[in-house]
């Protein structure tokens, strides 16, 4: 650890903390339906689309018009992003001639883009021909934060109204997101990153000598474009296979940091939106604050244990001082590095600057368990959000009782349908994450992924199944998961993350809309100080913790302990 | 019928107990417990281990361990079925001292409801509802009804347990009578109002006796949380086989059944019922019969109280409080003056000056043997009572019909005095003596005297109180800014209290009301807990969802805070029993795995032996029902503060005690457990 770490630490988390809001309550005014700066230039084109898909926006939805209407674009999105993929090899804008993707892996990829979690199980560079980039992933990396962030919108309206049952329009939402929202903010970033040396070009790769005197032949691309918004939508699929780690996709320190702001910002933000949107800002102070606690945390354990090194190599006459930095980039450094490992798993992205699988045991367990926490922290864009929500719902209901009346929250009564829906959400992370983990330890296609033996193969695993589940896509690299078995197993642990979480989601928030809200009096639970951001982190914290300890001491913990002994893995 | 002996029995009383121990082991059959998902769940794990131990048994495997595990398992489940006989205990010792005073006497019907004479006597049990029937003195009123014609004295302490007769008669607030209840003089005509079976006391003992309990609502919600947990750990558990595997660990299904059972809440799930019952029953102890635990429930979540004026916030009758002379007046002989106008004046207000005198102006009651005393009463067209004493008219009454009848005018001292005292809401009472006016005694509304602490308590638990009044705007809001309610409706129609209460409840509030009267039932109705008094009319009852058999209005207030209680009791354990678990796995988890990663023996933070402490942990487990019986029973201490107070204090007691206690608890369990082995 060093002083020059802390600061980058610190002054990353301030950028964030001064950014977000004003984006929030930017997002909120796009979402009430109140003019921006933007609207002169986007309002017509807005109209334009309506008109072209015949969507009348002043008309409501009830929560499962709305869960129909994504599901619709999804199964769309799904078919139309599979069949790019599996006829790529004859579609124009393939300069380097790639083949077909193999069924499986078309499958994967089509889910893991569609669900906003970009799990790649094929690597970039030599796999994607610039069509299926631009007009596949790139897409979806729009489409599916769009998606995200719709949901949370109708949750959101759900508290904020009283006795109704319309939660907003989906296609509107959509379109205003992607509109309003991504896209100038991506167009923003992806200039910025160009500047700072990111290529955008529709070239396949130049052939340069390098100072060795040797031919080398680079991938390039259009990067920049789609890198923004894998960072910007918390998408996380990478141009290239090595992701923001390589020098085409994070050049410099400049773009790292830009890259970490951009993964954050929508995500933090979307609490001040929540705030106004509900009348109350102080509710999304708490969430806010619920989260960054965590992460910051999180950061912070990742930093300390990177720092701390591997006894086991200094004793082998390494040179501890900078650090664990195996797996890492010099020119991100151990606090960058760890922070980034923090902030792509505390959100969703999933993009990476280091080797998660490099880190030391303690410090990969940090990104697992933050997955495992159920990707709020501040999760995906609109995922997160809605996440947290299904926490403090349950949150409410634990502690609530104890003021002594039916807990509500923002002046809605939580009952048993809603305690009903909440279960089954928070349900789907075990049935995902330790269902299908266990059955790959079991079975040997599964155990023929990992790279590695003993607690770390197990992580490897573990992580690969959190990580979709949690609609993350980054990856304990170990592990071996272009096989049929992974490309399979894998996609469904991303739909169940994503879809099964959402549907019980949709049907609090239909329920919630129709609630009467009840005023707020010195006898309501406060959800707005920070005894309750306390309780909320209290709850997330326990309820990840008793479902993955026994996971985590069969991998990371055991393997700590193994290492601190100094004993290598069996 | 309720005798006080059983309502206030101890639910700890040996007798109870020792029947509690019995219904315990009657509450294992599974199609019983099946209400509760996680004590079913604990039960089937414990066949499922005893299977084990028994196999262990004639196989030779590890007896002693399986064994333990199985007995301690079965202890838990025990555990928690004793806890609900223990709740339901005194119930039933009440339902049965109904029982047996439950009439199977005879009725006299009336063919014709005109001719009192003529009557056929049938048996109680044949009534139906519509029947007429004639009840005289001594005669046990054989069932619920309406009196319609008549008046007599009725010895209510069957229901009440008051000993002391009240009045019931034809018209009126008060012409409910009850069946069970003795007619001790005087004789009525009664059309009976409920079925055979359905009558007040027949539900009093369905109710007392928990036979018709049916989940509350936040009881639905809590167990579909607690189901919820359980099926989370089932995932937790199983995955475990799968996880571990790959390590090249084995785990026994006894170690896995000990980890589930210690994980899943098993605290909260086997005292969740006996919370609900206690609630009810201290209800009962406290002379409420609630009609179902949904209004108890509903009673912790009002925030609007709707309270009678008289009765509740003030006393019944309006007192005197001050005297006020005329100018040139000694004080004394205006204290006098008022004592003998009202020595014969038996109306409360009449007796307040009486005593008001007695004790303030310090003058005793004149001894007037000898002396030629005529009383003059009060008459709604005179409006003046008084005395004549050896000839000297001595007189108190409405200002003006005083001024009138001495033919004076009010002099400006005391027309200052009479107007400030209407100004606040009292009654000015002039009096005199002869022809001279000598002052005017103020008779007010006294508020009682802790109650505008109760409204501040109330108000600090984010209650609003509403004072309903029939007296005019500038009395109510004198009165009301004297007991310090939040609101006031004056000049109040029942048809006030139901807009009032309807108009809340659009906005969001959950209204509670206190009535009596059959004007008083549709709002009752619409009141989300509306209590009725044992004193009044069959309609008010019907509409109410909790009937105070003690009739005290201000029980509304202890109603509220039961109902909170209740609340906050099954909130309390289920936070605990949940941070409970964070303990367990750092007992079980390295005991688990020591095999494949000896280094994991790290995680045994508490120290314990690893051959016990697994089954520390599950001895824990099960004990920590049997120490918290008493909390579920009693109810966390209540106090009337916030609910960021509240909670925070309970979160700090439940949560983080919660945490820690089991890290403390195991430990001493497992030092206790190898002083054995």
């Amino acid at each position: 650890m060093t002083f020059v770490g802390w600061i980058q630490i610190v002054t990353f988390f301030a950028l964030v903390a001064v950014t977000a809001p004003p984006v929030g309550i930017f997002m909120g005014r796009v979402f009430m339906g109140e003019r921006t700066f933007l609207h002169p230039v986007l309002e017509p084109i807005e109209r334009g689309f309506y008109w072209l898909a015949g969507v009348d926006s002043n008309k409501g939805q009830d929560w499962r018009a709305y869960v129909v209407a994504m599901l619709m674009f999804s199964v769309v999105g799904f078919l139309s992003l599979y069949a790019l993929l599996r006829f790529q090899a004859g579609l124009p804008l393939n300069p380097s001639g790639f083949g077909q993707v193999s069924p499986d892996m078309a499958f994967n990829t089509a889910i893991s883009f569609l669900t906003n979690t970009n799990w790649q199980s094929y690597s970039g560079e030599s796999t994607m021909s610039h069509l299926s980039q631009m007009a596949g992933l790139t897409v979806h990396n729009f489409l599916s934060a769009a998606t995200g962030i719709a949901l949370a919108i109708a949750l959101t309206r759900a508290f904020a109204r009283s006795q109704m049952r319309e939660l907003g329009n989906f296609w509107v939402d959509l379109t205003r997101c992607t509109l309003y929202i991504l896209l100038p903010l991506s167009i923003v970033i992806a200039l910025a990153l160009i500047l700072l040396g990111l290529p955008q070009t529709l070239l396949p790769w130049v052939k340069v000598t390098t100072l060795e005197g040797i031919q080398q032949t680079l991938s390039m691309g259009p990067v920049a474009s789609q890198i923004a918004i894998k960072q910007l939508g918390t998408n996380g699929g990478g141009f290239f296979n090595a992701n923001s780690a390589h020098p085409f996709e994070s050049p410099n320190a400049w773009t790292n940091l830009i890259e970490m702001w951009a993964l954050l910002v929508i995500g933090f933000g979307l609490t001040f939106t929540f705030g106004r949107m509900v009348g109350d800002k102080r509710q999304g102070y708490v969430l806010a604050a619920v989260m960054a606690v965590l992460l910051v945390s999180g950061s912070i354990a990742a930093y300390v244990a990177e720092s701390s090194g591997n006894p086991i190599v200094t004793a082998a006459g390494v040179d501890p001082s900078l650090g664990n930095m195996e797996g890492k980039e010099v020119r991100f450094g151990t606090a960058l590095s760890s922070t980034f490992a923090a902030i792509t798993t505390g959100t969703s992205c999933g993009a990476v600057n280091s080797m998660h699988d490099s880190f030391t045991p303690l410090g990969g367990m940090v990104p697992l368990f933050l997955i495992e926490l159920g990707e709020v922290l501040p999760g995906g864009v609109g995922s997160g959000l809605y996440g947290i929500l299904v926490f403090a719902i349950i949150a409410v209901f634990v502690a609530g009782l104890m003021v002594g009346r039916t807990p509500e929250y923002l002046g809605k009564k939580i009952g048993a349908r809603e305690m009903k829906l909440a279960v089954l959400a928070i349900l789907i992370l075990p049935v995902s994450i330790l269902g299908l983990t266990a059955i790959a330890a079991v079975l040997d296609a599964g155990k023929a992924g990992p790279l590695n033996t003993g607690p770390h193969g197990f992580s490897e695993i573990l992580y690969a199944f959190s990580s979709a589940t949690g609609n993350n896509g980054s990856a304990f690299a170990g592990l071996t998961a272009s096989t049929p078995f992974y490309n399979v197993m894998l996609a469904i642990a991303m739909l169940l993350g994503r879809f099964a979480y959402i549907v019980p989601m949709m049907a609090i928030a239909g329920s919630i809309a129709t609630k009467i809200k009840t005023p707020i009096a010195a006898g309501t639970f406060p959800t707005d100080n920070s005894l309750f951001v306390g309780l909320v982190i209290g709850v997330i914290l326990i309820t990840g913790g008793l479902q993955f300890f026994p996971a985590l001491a069969l991998g990371p913990i055991a393997e700590h302990f193994m290492m601190m002994a100094g004993h290598l893995s069996p | 019928m309720i005798a006080k002996a059983a309502r206030k029995a101890s639910a700890f009383d040996s007798s109870l107990l020792v029947r509690a121990v019995g219904d315990a082991f009657l509450k294992l059959d599974p199609r019983k417990l099946a209400r509760n998902p996680v004590i079913f769940v604990t039960e089937i794990v414990t066949v499922l281990v005893t299977i084990l131990a028994v196999r262990d048994l004639f196989s030779g495997g590890p007896l002693w361990f399986s064994g333990q595990i199985a007995l301690w398992l079965w202890f838990t489940v025990l555990f928690a079925t004793f806890a609900e006989a223990v709740a339901e205990g005194r119930g039933k010792a009440q339902a049965d001292a109904l029982r047996r005073t439950r009439t199977q006497g005879q009725a006299k019907r009336l063919s014709d409801p005109k001719n009192r004479g003529r009557f056929e006597k049938i048996g109680s049990n044949a009534l139906k509802v519509g029947d007429v029937i004639i009840v005289e003195a001594n005669d046990v009123i054989p069932s619920d009804g309406d009196i319609i014609e008549g008046v007599a004295s009725v010895n209510e302490s069957a229901i009440t347990g008051e000993s002391a007769p009240v009045i019931r008669e034809a018209g009126g607030d008060r012409s409910a009578v009850t069946g069970g209840t003795q007619v001790l003089s005087d004789w009525i005509v009664v059309r009976i109002t409920a079925a055979p079976g359905e009558t007040f006391i027949d539900r009093m003992i369905a109710l007392v006796e928990g036979a018709k309990r049916q989940k509350t609502p936040n009881e639905i919600a809590l167990d579909v949380l607690l189901a919820g947990l359980t099926l989370i750990f089932v995932l937790v558990v199983v995955t475990i086989v799968g996880l571990a595997s790959y390590a090249g660990a084995h785990v026994s299904v006894t170690t896995l059944v000990a980890l589930f059972i210690t994980l899943i809440p098993t605290t909260i799930g086997g005292l969740l019922s006996a919370i609900g019952i206690a609630g009810m029953d201290r209800l009962v102890r406290f002379n409420v019969i609630a009609t179902s635990g949904r209004a108890v429930e509903a009673a912790g979540d009002v925030d609007t109280l709707l309270l009678d004026k008289t009765g509740t916030i003030t006393f019944g009758n309006r007192m005197a409080d001050e005297l006020v002379a005329v100018a040139g007046v000694p004080p004394r002989d205006l204290a006098e003056a008022a004592l003998l106008s009202s020595l014969a004046d038996l109306t409360p207000e009449g007796r307040s000056i009486v005593e008001f005198v007695n004790s303030k102006a310090g003058i005793k009651n004149p001894d007037l043997g000898g002396k030629k005393v005529d009383f003059v009463a009060f008459t709604a067209q005179t409006r003046i009572s008084g005395a004549d004493i050896d000839g000297v008219p001595y007189r108190k009454g409405a200002v003006d019909s005083v001024l009138a009848a001495i033919g004076a005018t009010a002099p400006p001292d005391f027309a200052a005095a009479v107007e400030r005292i209407a100004r606040t809401g009292g009654t000015p009472l002039a009096v005199a003596k002869g022809k001279q006016l000598l002052g005017v005694i103020h008779l007010k509304d006294i508020v009682k005297p802790d109650i505008k602490e109760r409204f501040a308590a109330l108000r600090a638990m984010g209650i609003k109180t509403v004072m309903v009044t029939g007296d005019n705007k500038i009395t109510a809001a004198a009165i009301a800014s004297e007991a310090g309610v939040d609101e006031f409706i004056a000049q109040a129609t029942p048809e006030d209290k139901l807009s009032y209460i309807r108009k809340a409840q659009e906005g969001g509030r959950l209204v509670g009301m206190c009535g009596d009267g059959t004007n008083d039932a549709p709002a009752l109705a619409q009141a989300d807990v509306g209590i009725a008094l044992q004193s009044g009319t069959q309609a008010a009852r019907e509409a109410a969802n909790m009937v105070d058999l003690d009739s005290t209005p201000t029980k509304l207030i202890e109603v509220v805070e039961i109902g909170k209680q209740m609340l906050m009791t099954r909130g309390a354990l289920t936070t605990f029993s949940i941070a409970n678990d964070v303990a367990k796995y750092f007992a079980i988890i390295p005991v688990l795995f020591v095999s494949t990663y000896p280094e994991l023996k790290a995680l045994n933070v508490m120290g314990l032996n690893q051959d016990t402490a697994i089954i520390s942990a599950v001895i824990f487990n099960a004990l920590i029902i049997i120490a918290l019986i008493p909390l579920a029973l009693r109810g966390v201490k209540y106090r009337p503060l916030g609910a960021a107070a509240v909670l925070r204090n309970n979160l700090l007691i439940y949560g983080l005690g919660g945490i820690i206690a089991p890290f403390i608890g195991i430990k001493l369990v497992d030092l206790f457990v190898n002083l054995f082995v």
